[in-house]
């Protein structure tokens, strides 16, 4: 049982993140009919931004520490963020401290700026182009992206730290009366699922109970009569584009302190995501969500010694087993629409 | 010629030119010269250039012909060299029947997956090849290692048996690849003043399959089975409602592409007796798109085309450092020789990814027919400008 | 008896009774039109013939045999060659091209192998594709582009590849929708010369009352998704039914 909520519990950080993958690429396809393999740089991206900030906020100038030498007898000095000098040491401390979480402030505005650059310099153009092209499109910007990426911060993984704060791990086992240190989760896991349900909460609220959502979810539906209303469809699905851009970019803030993020970390996640969002069913939002906590989940529980022991390996294809079985017995996925992407 | 019409043959000949002179014209510049790193004219780099090229030939009468985006055949490449290492290690180390088991085992996976990809069509398809293509690479990375060797990949022994051949060399050492006694490495050198050119046997081997391919290739899609192809590209709906099943065809079309691609594989282990998992991986499968897109998807000489250009690349742009770039802009004044190879730097050595993506993507935009298209483009421009200016030339000088 | 025999078929979407107690009898070699308001099932009933949808209740035969459960190419391996609303045809192929897949079709069944003889050397296929273009008067766009002709053009390829499979049943779904008067009547022109050329039965389904009025020799009147009444056109004209089923449509 103990060993059951633990899979749970480990399969939700890594279903969290496929959700909020999923979620922004089939809002994308949903919206705009385009099929973007760009979405997992966007991802990438994300976790730059973090990187970036907490390089930002813990740039320093040098200070000569007073009454103490280094072995050659040369004035000691430390390295001073400049952001003590600001605020202060005790808050400057802090502020490093969050960068992770601060940097969800920075990503935002990159991302939508991102996000419509790229749909109005580039996808745009290519909304009467066969998927193929789209794909291929995406897929070439996706190298370029990661390749930009690689030559500013380099090929190895960076390590960010969450704040200290949540670096632990809790004993969930003692909350619903287990022994102590069966059921132990890093505190920072814990953050990632709560900020992804917040998230997904908050794109399925803004849809549903905004005007601007409401049109868009009609032009999901039916693109030509929205469009005939006199309702200029074109300018909210670039915003769509913008909001599923920060989506994907704020998954990759939060995941940095669980996995050192490095430039191809997006292609690694955007195959996996592809598979989930054809799981769920091709431009349905809640069978994206549905089927990232569910293969996350389920990936976890393949990785359990006695699963692997019973069948060898299956830790390692169980995601793309489940994909072949869904696409040959249910085609439009979990909770796909009938008529999508079936020509 | 060889059941060819004449625009078929004179590409069947121009590619069998620079296929068997490849080692002259890929080694333009002198040995020593400042140039000569960019010489692609040395076996290692000559056979690449062969075995993608039948690599991509075989992708392309797949998504050239029928349309379907497969983003999983490097699977078929993969299954193809383990194939040919095994016969490496069991039977003898001649090519011959490494390529034939090759070829026929990635015939038999591509069947299967392909019987199952096919029933769905557009992007479901491409994800179920990916599907298959991951799932393969994964077991063969850590389950299969008994038969694929895991991670360090599957290499010769010692005490391989090599029923038909020698379990090692009387010097003790593990024998190389060859053909009835002929090693795939045996190479003549040919020095013409300060020129070195080598002729490889690896090389012509591989040459000559490509030779073989690149017919194969213009005698199918020149063929009813092509154009019944390019129909099921065009309009599926018709082609049903004609009587005909696209079916069997698309599946035919699959497994004659996954075959191309075992041969690429097998031929890569003749060259080199070793097989790994990551041949298999997904961004090999992408590569392989990539060079077919980049040359002129349904066409039948831009994937050779593709290819020899991504490798080219891979090969020859990687290796420019910032040392080189200082003394090809060294003419200029010192400050803008910084400025501009600091502008430059990007592109080359270890960012030649970058340039490449860059190029992909304007393909893409501006040159859907790749390579092939844009020579199409140029030698029109030219004849309408050599036009104009007779057409001037006939109006100035009026006939009298 | 006729070659096509529709009897009882019904259809239904979710809440909706696209089709229901269909009966209709096709005599061999006449032209039967099928007629009727927007919405009163003519597409979803044509659908039924080709194996594009499986009736829920009912049979469909042709010549003595059932086509229900049978794909579209082999019920068009049968005997029925269908022409489509808008042209279908092989855009990206060669007009020539275009006419050698039907022959194909019907020569080799559904799927044959020739993956390396040239297309050139079938002779036989190449010489009737030329003479079916002959006699479509498109001889001289062999070479060109499908796609690149015009909408007239189109049809005229259209209904020429399906009538190179020599058909027994040539199903037309509106085949002058949206063509202007010039073509529509020469498209009319072509399939009365079509008819007394062959032995061909053809079915038409059709909006444009000038097409049915001049071609018909039997009207099947579709209201609601049930036969209204079947009769000959100059019986047709003055049926009260009929002006109430189109009446009740425009008021």
């Amino acid at each position: 049982m103990d060993a059951i909520i633990l899979q749970i519990l480990n399969g939700l950080d890594k279903g969290s993140a496929y959700a909020l993958i999923a979620l922004g690429l089939t809002l994308i396809f949903g919206t705009l009919g385009v099929v973007n393999f760009a979405h997992g740089a966007l991802f990438m991206i994300g976790a730059f931004c973090a990187v970036t900030l907490s390089r930002l906020i813990g740039l320093s100038h040098k200070v000569e520490v007073e009454g103490e030498t280094d072995f050659l007898g040369n004035p000691l000095t430390k390295d001073v963020p400049y952001i003590y000098d600001w605020f202060g040491e005790a808050t400057g401390a802090a502020i490093v401290d969050w960068a992770v979480p601060l940097a969800i402030l920075f990503a935002i505005p990159v991302m939508i700026l991102v996000g419509v650059v790229m749909e109005r310099g580039l996808i745009k153009h290519f909304y009467k182009r066969p998927h193929a092209d789209q794909i291929l499109v995406t897929f070439g910007l996706a190298i370029v992206l990661q390749e930009v990426i690689k030559y500013f911060y380099g090929a190895n993984p960076i390590p960010t730290p969450a704040p200290s704060a949540f670096t632990g791990s809790f004993d969930f086992g003692v909350l619903i009366g287990f022994d102590a240190n069966t059921i132990i989760y890093p505190y920072w896991r814990l953050v990632y699922f709560a900020f992804a349900a917040v998230i997904i909460g908050a794109v399925f609220a803004f849809l549903q109970f905004t005007t601007f959502g409401m049109v868009v979810r009609a032009g999901m539906a039916d693109r030509e009569t929205v469009g005939l209303l006199g309702i200029n469809i074109d300018k909210r699905f670039t915003i769509m584009f913008g909001i599923a851009a920060a989506v994907a970019g704020l998954a990759g803030v939060m995941y940095v302190p669980i996995n050192p993020p490095n430039y191809h970390m997006g292609m690694d996640f955007l195959v996996l995501s592809f598979v989930v969002v054809v799981v769920g069913g091709m431009g349905s939002l809640p069978g994206a969500v549905l089927a990232g906590f569910l293969l996350g989940i389920l990936e976890s529980f393949a990785s359990m010694r006695e699963v692997i022991d019973l069948i060898p390996g299956i830790n390692q294809i169980i995601i793309y087993l489940v994909a072949i079985i869904i696409l040959l017995t249910r085609p439009r996925g979990l909770m796909g629409r009938k008529g999508v992407m079936e020509d | 010629m060889l059941g060819l019409d004449k625009k078929d043959a004179v590409l069947l000949v121009i590619v069998a030119v620079l296929t068997m002179f490849a080692p002259f014209i890929l080694n333009p510049f002198p040995e020593g010269s400042a140039m000569a790193q960019f010489n692609a004219g040395y076996p290692d780099l000559m056979q690449r250039f062969v075995i993608f090229g039948i690599f991509a030939i075989g992708f392309n009468i797949l998504f050239g012909l029928t349309g379907y985006l497969s983003f999983g055949h490097a699977a078929f490449l993969g299954v193809g060299s383990y194939a040919a290492v095994w016969m490496f290690k069991l039977l003898s180390m001649n090519v011959i029947p490494a390529i034939v088991l090759a070829v026929i085992m990635s015939g038999l996976f591509a069947l299967l997956i392909g019987y199952i990809s096919l029933r769905r069509s557009g992007i479901y398809f491409s994800i179920l090849t990916l599907a298959f293509a991951q799932m393969m690479f994964a077991l063969a990375y850590s389950v299969l290692t008994p038969i694929t060797g895991g991670e360090t990949g599957l290499q010769l022994a010692l005490d391989d048996p090599r029923i038909l051949g020698q379990s090692q060399t009387p010097e003790g050492n593990i024998p190389v690849p060859g053909l009835f006694g002929f090693e795939m490495r045996d190479s003549a050198e040919l020095v013409i003043g300060s020129w070195v050119f080598t002729f490889n046997l690896g090389y012509y081997f591989c040459g000559v399959i490509l030779l073989l391919a690149f017919y194969l290739a213009i005698r199918i899609f020149r063929s009813p089975f092509g154009m019944m192809l390019r129909a099921i590209k065009s309009n599926q709906q018709r082609l049903n409602y004609t009587g005909i099943n696209p079916k069997p065809y698309t599946l035919a079309a699959f497994v004659i592409s996954g075959m191309y691609a075992g041969l690429a594989g097998a031929l890569m282990a003749s060259m080199d007796p070793l097989a790994g998992a990551e041949r298999m991986f997904w961004t090999a499968s992408g590569e392989v798109v990539l060079m077919t897109i980049l040359g002129g998807v349904g066409t039948l000489i831009g994937p050779v085309l593709g290819a020899g250009a991504i490798k080219y690349m891979e090969n020859i742009i990687s290796k420019i450092n910032s040392d080189i770039l200082h003394s090809w802009f060294a003419f200029l004044p010192d400050g803008l020789e910084d400025f501009v190879v600091t502008i430059v730097y990007p592109f080359i050595g270890k960012g030649w990814h970058l340039t490449l993506g860059i190029i992909f993507m304007l393909v893409v935009i501006f040159l859907p027919g790749g390579l092939v298209e844009g020579g199409q483009r140029i030698s029109s421009w030219l004849r309408n400008r050599r036009a104009r200016r007779d057409d001037r030339r006939s109006k100035t000088e009026p006939a009298e | 008896m006729g070659i096509l025999e529709v009897k009882n078929v019904g259809k239904r979407f979710g809440g909706l009774q696209a089709l229901s107690e269909v009966n209709l009898s096709v005599a061999e070699n006449s032209v039967h039109a099928i007629i009727g308001p927007n919405g009163a099932g003519k597409s979803t009933l044509l659908n039924c013939l080709v194996g594009k949808l499986i009736p829920d209740t009912g049979s469909v035969m042709f010549d003595g045999q059932s086509v229900l459960g049978r794909s579209p190419f082999e019920i068009n391996q049968m005997g029925i060659s269908r022409v489509f609303q808008t042209p279908e045809i092989f855009g990206d192929l060669t007009v020539m091209e275009n006419m050698m897949i039907p022959i194909f079709a019907s020569r080799d069944g559904s799927f044959r192998m020739h993956a390396v003889e040239s297309v050139v050397s079938e002779s036989e296929v190449v010489d009737y594709a030329e003479q079916m273009l002959e006699d479509m008067n498109m001889a001289d766009k062999r070479h060109m582009h499908a796609a690149a002709m015009s909408r007239g053009d189109k049809r005229r390829l259209e209904i020429g590849m399906c009538l190179s499979q020599k058909p027994r049943l040539l199903l037309l779904d509106e085949p002058t929708a949206g063509m202007a008067r010039a073509d529509t009547n020469n498209t009319i022109d072509l399939l009365k010369q079509i008819k007394e050329d062959r032995d061909i039965t053809i079915a038409i389904i059709e909006h444009d009352m000038h097409v049915v009025f001049s071609l018909a020799e039997r009207i099947t009147v579709l209201a609601q998704g049930t036969p209204l009444v079947e009769d000959a056109p100059e019986n047709i004209k003055g049926n009260p039914k009929v002006r109430e089923a189109y009446l009740g449509e425009s008021a």
